[in-house]
Protein backbone atom coordinates (compact mmCIF):
# COMPACT_ATOMS: atom_id res chain seq x y z
CA UNK A 1 0.00 0.00 0.00
CA UNK A 2 1.76 3.70 -1.16
CA UNK A 3 2.03 6.42 1.49
CA UNK A 4 -0.83 8.18 -0.17
CA UNK A 5 -3.35 5.50 0.26
CA UNK A 6 -2.05 4.65 3.72
CA UNK A 7 -2.24 8.29 5.02
CA UNK A 8 -6.19 8.44 3.45
CA UNK A 9 -7.03 5.19 5.21
CA UNK A 10 -5.71 6.14 8.90
CA UNK A 11 -7.51 9.42 8.50
CA UNK A 12 -11.12 7.72 6.86
CA UNK A 13 -10.35 5.02 10.31
CA UNK A 14 -10.00 8.07 12.44
CA UNK A 15 -12.78 9.95 11.18
CA UNK A 16 -15.18 6.83 11.40
CA UNK A 17 -14.10 6.49 15.05
CA UNK A 18 -14.65 10.62 15.71
CA UNK A 19 -18.61 10.25 13.95
CA UNK A 20 -18.95 6.91 16.06
CA UNK A 21 -17.86 8.73 19.48
CA UNK A 22 -20.30 11.68 18.32
CA UNK A 23 -23.12 9.35 17.39
CA UNK A 24 -22.93 7.54 20.78
CA UNK A 25 -22.19 10.84 22.94
CA UNK A 26 -23.93 13.49 21.44
CA UNK A 27 -27.42 14.87 22.99
CA UNK A 28 -28.91 15.36 19.56
CA UNK A 29 -30.86 12.49 18.15
CA UNK A 30 -31.26 13.17 14.67
CA UNK A 31 -27.45 14.23 14.82
CA UNK A 32 -26.81 10.82 16.47
CA UNK A 33 -28.47 9.46 13.65
CA UNK A 34 -26.36 11.16 10.92
CA UNK A 35 -23.33 10.29 12.41
CA UNK A 36 -24.58 6.75 12.28
CA UNK A 37 -24.82 6.84 8.58
CA UNK A 38 -21.54 8.41 8.63
CA UNK A 39 -19.87 5.99 10.16
CA UNK A 40 -21.20 3.59 7.25
CA UNK A 41 -20.50 5.81 4.51
CA UNK A 42 -16.75 6.30 5.90
CA UNK A 43 -16.64 2.32 6.37
CA UNK A 44 -18.05 1.58 2.79
CA UNK A 45 -14.98 4.53 0.93
CA UNK A 46 -12.66 2.12 3.49
CA UNK A 47 -13.76 -1.37 1.57
CA UNK A 48 -13.75 0.60 -1.57
CA UNK A 49 -10.10 1.29 -0.69
CA UNK A 50 -9.29 -2.52 0.14
CA UNK A 51 -10.42 -3.11 -2.98
CA UNK A 52 -13.57 -5.18 -1.99
CA UNK A 53 -16.41 -2.80 -4.39
CA UNK A 54 -19.01 -5.80 -3.69
CA UNK A 55 -19.13 -4.99 0.00
CA UNK A 56 -18.40 -1.61 -0.55
CA UNK A 57 -21.61 -1.00 -2.51
CA UNK A 58 -23.93 -3.10 0.30
CA UNK A 59 -22.15 -0.87 3.06
CA UNK A 60 -22.92 2.53 0.90
CA UNK A 61 -26.71 1.39 0.00
CA UNK A 62 -27.97 -0.31 3.32
CA UNK A 63 -26.02 0.75 5.83
CA UNK A 64 -25.69 4.58 5.17
CA UNK A 65 -29.14 4.78 3.01
CA UNK A 66 -31.85 2.46 4.06
CA UNK A 67 -30.56 2.39 7.95
CA UNK A 68 -30.33 6.04 8.26
CA UNK A 69 -33.71 6.51 6.55
CA UNK A 70 -35.53 4.06 8.93
CA UNK A 71 -34.11 5.41 11.59
CA UNK A 72 -35.82 8.71 10.98
CA UNK A 73 -38.95 7.32 10.01
CA UNK A 74 -39.19 5.62 13.52
CA UNK A 75 -37.84 9.51 15.21
CA UNK A 76 -40.42 10.62 13.11
CA UNK A 77 -43.02 7.87 14.31
CA UNK A 78 -42.04 8.42 17.61
CA UNK A 79 -42.19 12.18 17.96
CA UNK A 80 -45.96 12.11 16.25
CA UNK A 81 -46.97 9.92 19.21
CA UNK A 82 -45.49 11.79 21.93
CA UNK A 83 -47.72 14.98 20.35
CA UNK A 84 -50.81 12.56 20.46
CA UNK B 1 -18.87 1.05 39.45
CA UNK B 2 -18.52 -2.50 38.75
CA UNK B 3 -19.98 -2.36 35.76
CA UNK B 4 -17.76 0.43 34.43
CA UNK B 5 -14.82 -1.60 35.62
CA UNK B 6 -15.91 -5.01 33.79
CA UNK B 7 -16.72 -3.29 30.52
CA UNK B 8 -13.14 -1.42 30.60
CA UNK B 9 -11.59 -5.00 31.13
CA UNK B 10 -14.18 -5.85 28.03
CA UNK B 11 -12.37 -3.42 25.98
CA UNK B 12 -9.46 -3.73 27.42
CA UNK B 13 -9.40 -7.69 25.79
CA UNK B 14 -10.75 -6.54 22.61
CA UNK B 15 -8.05 -4.18 22.33
CA UNK B 16 -5.17 -6.81 23.61
CA UNK B 17 -6.69 -9.15 20.37
CA UNK B 18 -6.22 -6.69 17.48
CA UNK B 19 -3.26 -5.02 18.60
CA UNK B 20 -1.93 -8.67 18.66
CA UNK B 21 -3.62 -9.28 15.22
CA UNK B 22 -1.99 -6.22 14.16
CA UNK B 23 1.37 -6.69 15.20
CA UNK B 24 1.44 -10.51 13.39
CA UNK B 25 -0.58 -9.13 10.48
CA UNK B 26 1.79 -10.44 7.47
CA UNK B 27 0.50 -9.84 3.89
CA UNK B 28 -0.16 -13.00 2.06
CA UNK B 29 2.00 -13.41 -0.95
CA UNK B 30 0.19 -15.74 -2.52
CA UNK B 31 -3.49 -16.85 -2.89
CA UNK B 32 -4.81 -19.69 -0.92
CA UNK B 33 -5.69 -23.24 -2.02
CA UNK B 34 -9.87 -22.24 -2.39
CA UNK B 35 -8.92 -18.56 -3.40
CA UNK B 36 -6.46 -19.90 -6.13
CA UNK B 37 -9.12 -22.78 -7.12
CA UNK B 38 -11.95 -19.66 -7.71
CA UNK B 39 -9.17 -17.39 -9.30
CA UNK B 40 -8.10 -19.53 -11.45
CA UNK B 41 -11.39 -21.68 -12.54
CA UNK B 42 -13.93 -19.31 -12.53
CA UNK B 43 -13.35 -17.66 -16.02
CA UNK B 44 -13.25 -21.37 -17.10
CA UNK B 45 -15.50 -23.09 -15.50
CA UNK B 46 -18.62 -20.07 -14.81
CA UNK B 47 -17.87 -17.97 -17.52
CA UNK B 48 -18.18 -14.82 -14.77
CA UNK B 49 -15.98 -11.92 -15.34
CA UNK B 50 -16.87 -11.17 -11.54
CA UNK B 51 -15.81 -13.59 -9.39
CA UNK B 52 -17.57 -12.78 -6.25
CA UNK B 53 -20.70 -13.07 -8.61
CA UNK B 54 -20.05 -16.39 -9.34
CA UNK B 55 -19.34 -17.55 -6.09
CA UNK B 56 -22.47 -15.90 -4.61
CA UNK B 57 -24.86 -17.62 -7.29
CA UNK B 58 -22.85 -20.73 -8.19
CA UNK B 59 -20.27 -21.95 -6.19
CA UNK B 60 -22.23 -21.23 -2.43
CA UNK B 61 -26.04 -20.73 -4.31
CA UNK B 62 -27.27 -22.86 -1.87
CA UNK B 63 -26.47 -19.85 1.13
CA UNK B 64 -27.97 -17.46 -1.25
CA UNK B 65 -31.03 -18.99 -1.42
CA UNK B 66 -30.90 -19.34 2.55
CA UNK B 67 -29.99 -15.26 2.90
CA UNK B 68 -32.67 -14.47 0.42
CA UNK B 69 -34.91 -16.35 3.23
CA UNK B 70 -34.15 -14.97 5.73
CA UNK B 71 -34.86 -11.44 4.34
CA UNK B 72 -38.25 -12.77 3.03
CA UNK B 73 -38.57 -13.69 6.54
CA UNK B 74 -37.77 -10.14 7.74
CA UNK B 75 -40.10 -8.38 5.19
CA UNK B 76 -42.92 -10.91 6.56
CA UNK B 77 -42.49 -10.59 9.96
CA UNK B 78 -42.19 -6.78 9.58
CA UNK B 79 -45.56 -7.03 7.90
CA UNK B 80 -47.55 -9.25 10.88
CA UNK B 81 -46.35 -6.96 13.54
CA UNK B 82 -47.05 -3.56 11.78
CA UNK B 83 -50.79 -4.54 10.05
CA UNK B 84 -52.62 -3.72 13.63
CA UNK B 85 -51.59 -0.84 13.71
CA UNK B 86 -52.62 0.61 9.77
CA UNK B 87 -54.70 3.49 9.78
CA UNK B 88 -56.51 5.50 7.01
CA UNK B 89 -54.22 7.40 4.49
CA UNK B 90 -57.19 9.93 4.77
CA UNK B 91 -57.24 10.44 7.99
CA UNK B 92 -53.22 12.04 8.79
CA UNK B 93 -52.73 15.27 8.29
CA UNK B 94 -48.57 15.96 7.51
CA UNK B 95 -47.25 19.15 6.50
CA UNK B 96 -46.52 19.47 2.95
CA UNK B 97 -42.89 18.46 1.36
CA UNK B 98 -40.87 21.13 -0.04
CA UNK B 99 -41.18 21.85 -3.68
CA UNK B 100 -37.19 21.25 -4.07
CA UNK B 101 -38.13 17.61 -2.58
CA UNK B 102 -40.94 16.95 -4.56
CA UNK B 103 -39.12 18.19 -7.87
CA UNK B 104 -36.17 16.30 -7.17
CA UNK B 105 -37.86 12.98 -6.06
CA UNK B 106 -39.49 13.18 -9.43
CA UNK B 107 -36.27 13.51 -11.40
CA UNK B 108 -34.35 11.46 -9.52
CA UNK B 109 -36.82 8.19 -8.44
CA UNK B 110 -36.70 7.07 -12.20
CA UNK B 111 -32.78 7.55 -12.26
CA UNK B 112 -31.99 5.63 -9.00
CA UNK B 113 -34.52 2.58 -9.76
CA UNK B 114 -32.50 2.25 -13.50
CA UNK B 115 -29.79 2.02 -11.36
CA UNK B 116 -30.63 -0.55 -9.10
CA UNK B 117 -31.87 -2.28 -12.39
CA UNK B 118 -28.53 -1.79 -14.09
CA UNK B 119 -26.80 -3.10 -11.25
CA UNK B 120 -28.22 -6.69 -10.72
CA UNK B 121 -28.54 -7.15 -14.58
CA UNK B 122 -24.74 -6.32 -14.64
CA UNK B 123 -24.06 -8.67 -11.48
CA UNK B 124 -21.58 -11.14 -13.32
CA UNK B 125 -19.69 -8.64 -15.77
CA UNK B 126 -19.27 -5.74 -12.68
CA UNK B 127 -18.92 -5.13 -9.21
CA UNK B 128 -22.36 -5.73 -7.37
CA UNK B 129 -25.76 -7.63 -7.96
CA UNK B 130 -28.61 -8.87 -6.60
CA UNK B 131 -28.42 -7.90 -2.94
CA UNK B 132 -26.76 -4.36 -4.14
CA UNK B 133 -29.14 -3.90 -7.03
CA UNK B 134 -31.77 -4.78 -4.81
CA UNK B 135 -31.33 -2.10 -1.75
CA UNK B 136 -30.57 1.01 -4.74
CA UNK B 137 -34.16 -0.04 -6.27
CA UNK B 138 -35.44 0.53 -2.76
CA UNK B 139 -33.72 3.46 -2.21
CA UNK B 140 -35.63 4.74 -4.68
CA UNK B 141 -38.68 4.03 -3.46
CA UNK B 142 -37.91 5.29 -0.39
CA UNK B 143 -37.56 8.61 -1.97
CA UNK B 144 -41.09 8.35 -3.35
CA UNK B 145 -42.25 7.79 -0.16
CA UNK B 146 -40.68 10.45 1.74
CA UNK B 147 -41.39 12.87 -1.13
CA UNK B 148 -45.32 11.85 -0.88
CA UNK B 149 -46.40 10.06 2.22
CA UNK B 150 -49.81 10.26 1.70
CA UNK B 151 -48.85 7.95 -1.79
CA UNK B 152 -50.11 4.47 -1.29
CA UNK B 153 -48.02 1.88 -3.14
CA UNK B 154 -50.03 -1.14 -4.43
CA UNK B 155 -48.91 -3.65 -1.64
CA UNK B 156 -50.52 -6.59 -4.36
CA UNK B 157 -47.77 -5.35 -7.02
CA UNK B 158 -45.15 -5.70 -4.76
CA UNK B 159 -46.11 -9.31 -3.47
CA UNK B 160 -46.83 -10.41 -7.03
CA UNK B 161 -43.36 -9.05 -7.85
CA UNK B 162 -41.79 -10.72 -4.89
CA UNK B 163 -43.32 -13.98 -5.07
CA UNK B 164 -42.99 -14.01 -8.76
CA UNK B 165 -39.25 -13.94 -8.55
CA UNK B 166 -38.90 -16.28 -5.81
CA UNK B 167 -40.50 -19.51 -7.12
CA UNK B 168 -38.84 -18.42 -10.68
CA UNK B 169 -35.64 -18.65 -8.64
CA UNK B 170 -36.49 -21.73 -7.16
CA UNK B 171 -37.63 -23.12 -10.39
CA UNK B 172 -34.42 -22.39 -12.06
CA UNK B 173 -32.62 -23.81 -8.93
CA UNK B 174 -34.47 -27.54 -9.85
CA UNK B 175 -34.15 -27.41 -13.43
CA UNK B 176 -30.30 -27.42 -12.64
CA UNK B 177 -30.98 -30.66 -11.10
CA UNK B 178 -32.65 -32.09 -14.12
CA UNK B 179 -30.83 -30.20 -17.19
CA UNK B 180 -27.41 -29.33 -15.57
CA UNK B 181 -25.18 -30.66 -12.64
CA UNK B 182 -27.10 -30.37 -9.75
CA UNK B 183 -29.45 -27.54 -7.56
CA UNK B 184 -28.53 -24.06 -8.62
CA UNK B 185 -26.02 -25.33 -11.55
CA UNK B 186 -25.79 -21.97 -13.55
CA UNK B 187 -24.59 -24.35 -16.57
CA UNK B 188 -28.67 -24.62 -17.77
CA UNK B 189 -27.67 -21.82 -20.28
CA UNK B 190 -24.70 -21.42 -22.78
CA UNK B 191 -21.92 -20.37 -21.06
CA UNK B 192 -21.35 -17.39 -24.20
CA UNK B 193 -18.98 -15.29 -24.18
CA UNK B 194 -16.79 -13.82 -21.22
CA UNK B 195 -17.37 -10.24 -20.94
CA UNK B 196 -20.70 -10.31 -22.16
CA UNK B 197 -24.40 -9.45 -21.42
CA UNK B 198 -25.49 -12.85 -22.03
CA UNK B 199 -23.29 -15.02 -20.73
CA UNK B 200 -21.98 -17.04 -17.85
CA UNK B 201 -25.11 -19.93 -18.19
CA UNK B 202 -28.19 -18.83 -15.63
CA UNK B 203 -26.50 -16.42 -13.63
CA UNK B 204 -27.96 -12.85 -15.13
CA UNK B 205 -31.20 -14.46 -14.74
CA UNK B 206 -31.19 -16.04 -11.27
CA UNK B 207 -29.55 -12.57 -10.14
CA UNK B 208 -32.00 -10.50 -11.59
CA UNK B 209 -35.16 -12.29 -9.77
CA UNK B 210 -32.61 -12.25 -6.69
CA UNK B 211 -32.36 -8.04 -7.03
CA UNK B 212 -36.23 -8.10 -8.09
CA UNK B 213 -37.11 -10.04 -4.74
CA UNK B 214 -34.57 -8.26 -2.51
CA UNK B 215 -36.07 -4.92 -3.82
CA UNK B 216 -39.73 -6.12 -2.93
CA UNK B 217 -38.95 -7.27 0.22
CA UNK B 218 -37.32 -3.72 1.29
CA UNK B 219 -39.96 -2.05 -0.60
CA UNK B 220 -42.31 -3.86 1.48
CA UNK B 221 -40.95 -3.53 4.77
CA UNK B 222 -40.45 0.66 3.76
CA UNK B 223 -44.05 0.58 2.62
CA UNK B 224 -45.31 -0.81 5.84
CA UNK B 225 -43.29 1.46 8.03
CA UNK B 226 -44.58 4.66 6.23
CA UNK B 227 -48.43 3.40 6.31
CA UNK B 228 -48.35 2.32 9.76
CA UNK B 229 -49.47 4.96 12.22
CA UNK B 230 -49.50 3.95 15.77
CA UNK B 231 -47.22 1.42 16.64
Amino acid sequence: MSGLLLALTILLAAAMIGAALVAILGKSMPIAILAAGLVSLLASVLFLLLASPDVAMTEAAIGSGLTTFLFFFILGRMRGGEHD
Amino acid sequence: MIRKFAALLILAGIAAIFTGLLFTYEPDAELNTTARYYAERTAADIGAANIVTAIVVTYRGLDTLGEVTVLFLTAAIVGLVLARGRRRKEDRHLAPVGELLATGSRFLAPLIILLGVYVFVNGHLTPGGGFQGGAIIASGVLLILLADPCRCLSHRIIDTVESVSGLFYVGIALLGIVLAGGFLDSHLLPRGELGDLFSAGAIPLIYSLIGLKVGAEFSSILAHLSETEEL
